[in-house]
This record gives C-alpha cells, structure tokens and sequence, in this order.
C-alpha cells in the first residue's frame, strides 16, 4: 500500500531530513515491506527485549559528585556559530514551511 | 621483527631486547601506509604524534620499564571513534573537520598502555554499510586484490582494459582497519561491530575479526549507531593478538553504564591439545539461501575436523534465524533516528548556511551532511517509530529479539560450548559488482550470518580459514556464550593452528598517484 504525501510530509518533518528523489521514497516503501515479514511471526506472551543484558545488570545511578567539567572552552571550540559563551541558533519557534512552501521533492505529488 | 610476528609470542621480546625499536615500527608502518595508499585504508594519517609516542615508548624500554605487550605497537583506530585532537569524520561531510575534544575509552586505554595511534581508518558513512563502499572519502580496496594469490587466479584482461578495474572491495563496516591489518601497516586495529561490522571485512581481507560480548568493552567515545547492540571489534592477523587486545581493553567503564559491573581478569590462551570436552554446534539454519557451495564445503570440512579431532560435533537449530535481519532491520533503524538526531549542526560538525529559523537550519544541515545511506535510516526508523506503527514494528521487534537471544540460550544450556558457523556467504566481490545493488539490500544479504550473534549481545569471532577458488580469503565464525571469550578464543586459536592460513603475498604496486587518494592527509595537530 502506498504512503500518502501527508505521511512523507510528516516524516521530513520529524527526521528533518529529506526524501531527496523518487528514489528516497521507494527506498522507504521497500524498507516497510521487508519489515513487514515481521508479522510471521508468533510473539503471543513475548515480553519485549530492552537490552541483551537486563539479567545481568540494574541501571545504575551513582552519586552526584562532581568528576570532571569546566571544560567550556573545549566544547565550544567546534561550533561554528558561537558568543561569548553560548551556542547562536537561529530564531525558534518558526515551525518548517509547510509541504507547499519548502523545497522539497515532495511538492507537486 | 617482522611485521608478520604475533605480539605476545614474538614483537614483544624483539622489543625489550632492543633488537627492534618502537620508532623503527612505526616508521616502517608510516612507510607501508604511504606505499599502500592506493587502498584507501586510512582517512587520517598521525604521524607526529604518532613518532611522539613511538619516542615516548622507546624511552620506557631504554629504562627496562615497558607498560606491557601493547607498549609501541602500532596501532590503528576506524574513524567513529574520538581520538583527542584529531580529526574524526566517521567518513561523512557531517563531521569533516570535527576535532574530538576526548578519547573514547578503548582509544584512551590503548594510549595508556603504551600503544601507537597511527591513524583513523575508513568506513561505511557513519558505519552504516557492508562494503566500506559508502563513505565521503571514497572506498577502501581490499589489499588481497593486489595479492600474488589473487593474481594468479584471475581470467588474463585484455591489454586495453584498466588492470585497476577489478578490485575487490574489503567488505565493511571496518574496511579500512581490516584492510590495514592485513596490509601490515598496523599491528592491530579497532573496528565497530553492530551488525557484522568487525566480522564480515575481517573475513574478506583474511584476518581476525573479534566482537566481543555486549556489555565487556566500553562504548564511550564510539560514535553510537545502535545503543543496544554497537560494540568496539578489534582486529588482528591473529588470534593470541586478539587476546593481548582484549585484556587492554576489556572490564567496567564508569563513562559506559551499559558496561557490567564485574572484574575482568586478563588472560593468556592455553595451547589446546585435547578437543575431546568440546561440543560444537552447527546451526542448520546458517546454511542460508545464497551461501555459496565453496564456503558449505569449507564449513563442512572444518565440522569434520573437530570431529576427527575428538570433539562433539552437533547439528543444531536456531529458528528464528530467518526474521534476525528483520529484526535488525528495525531495531536498527530505529536507534539510528534516534541517535543521528544529535547532529544539527549547533555544537559540532557541519552547519548549513540557512539562518531562517532552528528547524530549517537543522533540515538544511542534514540535508548537506548525511549521505543517501543515512538518510534513508533515519525515515525508516522515524517511519516505524510512529504512534501508529510503534506496537507494529518497534515493539514487535523486540519481541522477536528475544526470541532469537532465547534460541541460543536453549542450544547453549543443551551442552553446546561454541557454534560454527560461515561468515559470509561468499568471498570478496569486484567492486564494480557489488555496487549494482543499493546499500539496504547489500546489508540485508551480507549481514545474515553476523548479526545475529549482536541481537543476542554474544561475542563472536572471525578466523581466516582458506582461500576460494579466486584465490581470496574466506573465514568461519565461532560463536560463544556470554562473557565466556577465553573459551571462545581458546577454540578459536586450536582450529587457526590446524587450518594454516596463508600469508599474503603483496606484489610491488606501481601507480601513479591520481587525485582520488589526495584525500589521506596528515594530522599535524596534536
């Protein structure tokens, strides 16, 4: 069953990356349909496995000292856009273009 | 010493005794990494610091006071790991010029131990990849393609055709560290495994390929793909290397909570004589559909040696085999959504010019930074993470994740001690052939055989075993129970020693060097 373009648009939306061509699309299609054999299979009574190792192991909080930081300098060093000690974004709150708005391969679907 | 000697048996002697230097070694690796650079293995090249550490080593040793086996061995690390001042792209635009401000831990431990980092190896983009095709620095070619072993076998071309076309490519994720090991240019090197990615290149370019048990070796500083199942893989030319890596690198890292709490003790692997107490298992299901009949028999040849040595030899079954790459197939794209949500551009790696808002910045930085391969994950995993798909794919999987660590909890507590299985359904492919099909499909044929054994978290190993008809590697996988690698290590090292893989006989290459491999720079920072 083909995905409609409200769901494309959705995902590029949630992933902020983009489907590019047709190709990206049809990728995706073939994706679902391969995970779809998945149904196969009886998993009636089966609890869901979070980590290979929950026998084993209880996460764990360990005490909150402090061990290490003050290491501002290092951290800010690879961002590109930065002052004085802050990381610059660009303005938030302005939701993506809508599907008819932006650049996307998506539009005229 | 020659750089075919093993660690513990040989290099390490040759050093104390001074009949070799550390800064000899690793000026004979960066020589061979120069000479060898047509295979692409290395993004970053450190050769002052790596000299430095070679003279820092060489000191240690001049006072009798070496830190251990691993002191001035040199070493080389795949370019997900962080390596402090140096480049780590994980082969993709997104981190180009990303300078890691820290060393992961294994990096961390291997540098207190003494070790020389000579450079970061290629990969897949951001290890997502069998073929280590897929990277923004091009692909790594698989050092057996320049063998005389190869040569020998391959159909004569006619005179006008480019004797460059025939590569095989190395297999991946970790191509460029297997193709380094097996190259000489380093002693050892670290991979990742997440789905095969140690394994599967370490059988292509003929060397040893460990993933260790989920939860030994601290993932800190290793650039996550799949959380619950990446591990480091480590890669040698021979099973004793293995073992003197993995008693470095193993045991409780407080940066790593997924790593278990109890204390690991570093061990020296018996010489096995007697395999009579040994029961190994042979999945019926690992006899997958495109196996070829040259691996079958090779499988076959090698059950029958245990048993003419003594051991039990039994047909086992693992039934959810068949759904594992499916299972995988989700769990992973899942976490990778998840995990590649880090990169937008604001802290580190690449930003997008755009300045209209947040979102937009983010889209237009990933857009820019992430290769088809990448992308794709990330929508399939966004895809089957959605309310309505959750319960239907996520969840599901889950369940048949446990399902298949169950099947091999039942064969292992039926009195099987280690499984053998294939651990690729075929030798190295040309290069030209194997990119006839896309990424997704690649992964989801030559995975098959590996990554079952990460759904479950066990460790498993890759021994070269013999060479195909083409004149290539061709290795088998050994898988054990949880956190029982000496025993694991121990059959592996009995069965290398019987089966006497040969050495590989690189011929002289003579190439002009063409702007492709202008890329491998040195690091001059440190």
């Amino acid at each position: 069953q083909r995905l409609s373009v409200d769901v494309l648009d959705h995902l590029e939306h949630l992933a902020l990356v983009d489907f590019r061509d047709s190709e990206g699309v049809e990728r995706l299609q073939k994706a679902i349909q391969f995970a779809d054999q998945l149904q196969e299979v009886n998993t009636d009574g089966v609890e869901p496995m979070d980590s290979v190792l929950e026998d084993r192991w209880c996460l764990y909080l360990r005490e909150d000292d402090v061990t290490e930081g003050n290491c501002t300098k290092e951290l800010l060093e690879n961002a590109r856009e930065k002052v004085e000690e802050y990381f610059v974004a660009p303005p938030g709150n302005i939701p993506l273009p809508k599907l008819e708005e932006r650049e996307t391969f998506l539009q005229g679907s | 010493a020659a750089l075919k000697d093993g660690l513990r048996s040989q290099v390490s002697a040759a050093l104390k005794e001074g009949r070799v230097t550390p800064t000899e070694l690793c000026q004979r690796c960066l020589a061979l990494i120069k000479s060898t650079r047509f295979l692409n293995a290395y993004i970053t090249v450190a050769e002052e610091t790596a000299l430095k550490q070679a003279e820092e080593s060489e000191e240690r040793y001049k006072r009798g006071q070496p830190l251990g086996i691993l002191d001035g061995i040199p070493i080389a690390v795949k370019d997900n790991f962080n390596t402090a001042g140096i480049e780590t792209t994980c082969a993709s635009n997104m981190l180009k010029g990303y300078i890691s401000p820290y060393n992961a831990t294994v990096v961390q431990k291997l540098l207190d131990h003494g070790a020389v980092l000579l450079g970061k190896t290629n990969l897949d983009e951001f290890a997502m990849g069998s073929g280590s095709t897929d990277g923004v620095f091009g692909p790594v070619r698989n050092p057996w393609s320049y063998s005389k072993q190869y040569k020998e076998k391959s159909v004569p071309k006619s005179l006008s055709e480019d004797e460059e076309s025939d590569w095989v490519i190395t297999g991946g994720s970790s191509g460029g560290s297997a193709a380094a090991v097996s190259s000489f240019t380093c002693f050892a090197a670290l991979g990742s495994d997440t789905g095969g990615s140690t394994r599967n290149p370490a059988a292509h370019c003929g060397v040893v390929g460990l993933k260790p048990t989920y939860g030994l070796i601290s993932r800190h500083g290793l650039i996550p793909l799949v959380n619950s199942m990446d591990v480091p893989g480590i890669l040698t030319r021979c099973v004793d290397d293995a073992a003197v890596l993995l008693g470095s690198l193993a045991g409780h890292d407080p940066k790593d909570s997924t790593t278990i709490q109890d204390d690991f003790t570093p061990f020296e692997l018996p010489n096995l004589t007697d395999v009579s107490k040994l029961s190994i298992g042979i999945p019926k299901e690992y006899d997958a559909p495109g196996l070829s009949s040259e691996i079958l028999a090779l499988w076959s040849k090698a059950a029958d040696l245990f048993k003419n040595a003594g051991a039990k030899v039994v047909e086992v079954s693992l039934p959810h085999t068949r759904y594992s790459i499916v299972c995988y197939h989700v769990l992973c794209t899942a976490e990778v959504a998840s995990n590649m949500a880090r990169f937008d551009g604001l802290e580190y790696g690449h930003r997008s010019d755009v300045k209209d808002s947040t979102e937009s910045m983010y889209a237009a930085t990933r857009r820019e930074g992430f290769n088809d391969v990448v992308r794709g994950r990330i929508l399939s995993g966004n895809y089957f993470l959605l309310k309505q798909n959750y319960e239907k794919y996520f969840v599901k999987a889950q369940k048949v994740r446990r399902l298949i660590a169950n099947d091999f909890v039942k064969v292992f507590r039926s009195g099987v001690d280690v499984l053998l299985t294939p651990t690729t359904l075929s030798d190295a492919a040309p290069y030209t052939e194997f990119i006839q099909e896309d990424n997704r499909t690649r992964s989801a044929q030559d995975d098959i055989l590996t990554q079952a054994a990460n759904m479950a978290g066990l460790p498993a190993i890759n021994v070269p075993t013999a060479l195909s008809e083409r004149g290539l590697p061709v290795g088998l996988q050994f898988i054990g129970r949880s956190f029982q690698e000496k025993q694991l290590l121990t059959v592996a090292k009995w069965f290398e020693k019987q089966v006497q893989f040969p050495v590989i006989q690189l011929e002289e290459v003579k190439r002009h060097d063409s702007g492709v491999f202008q890329h491998q720079k040195s690091a001059s920072f440190s």
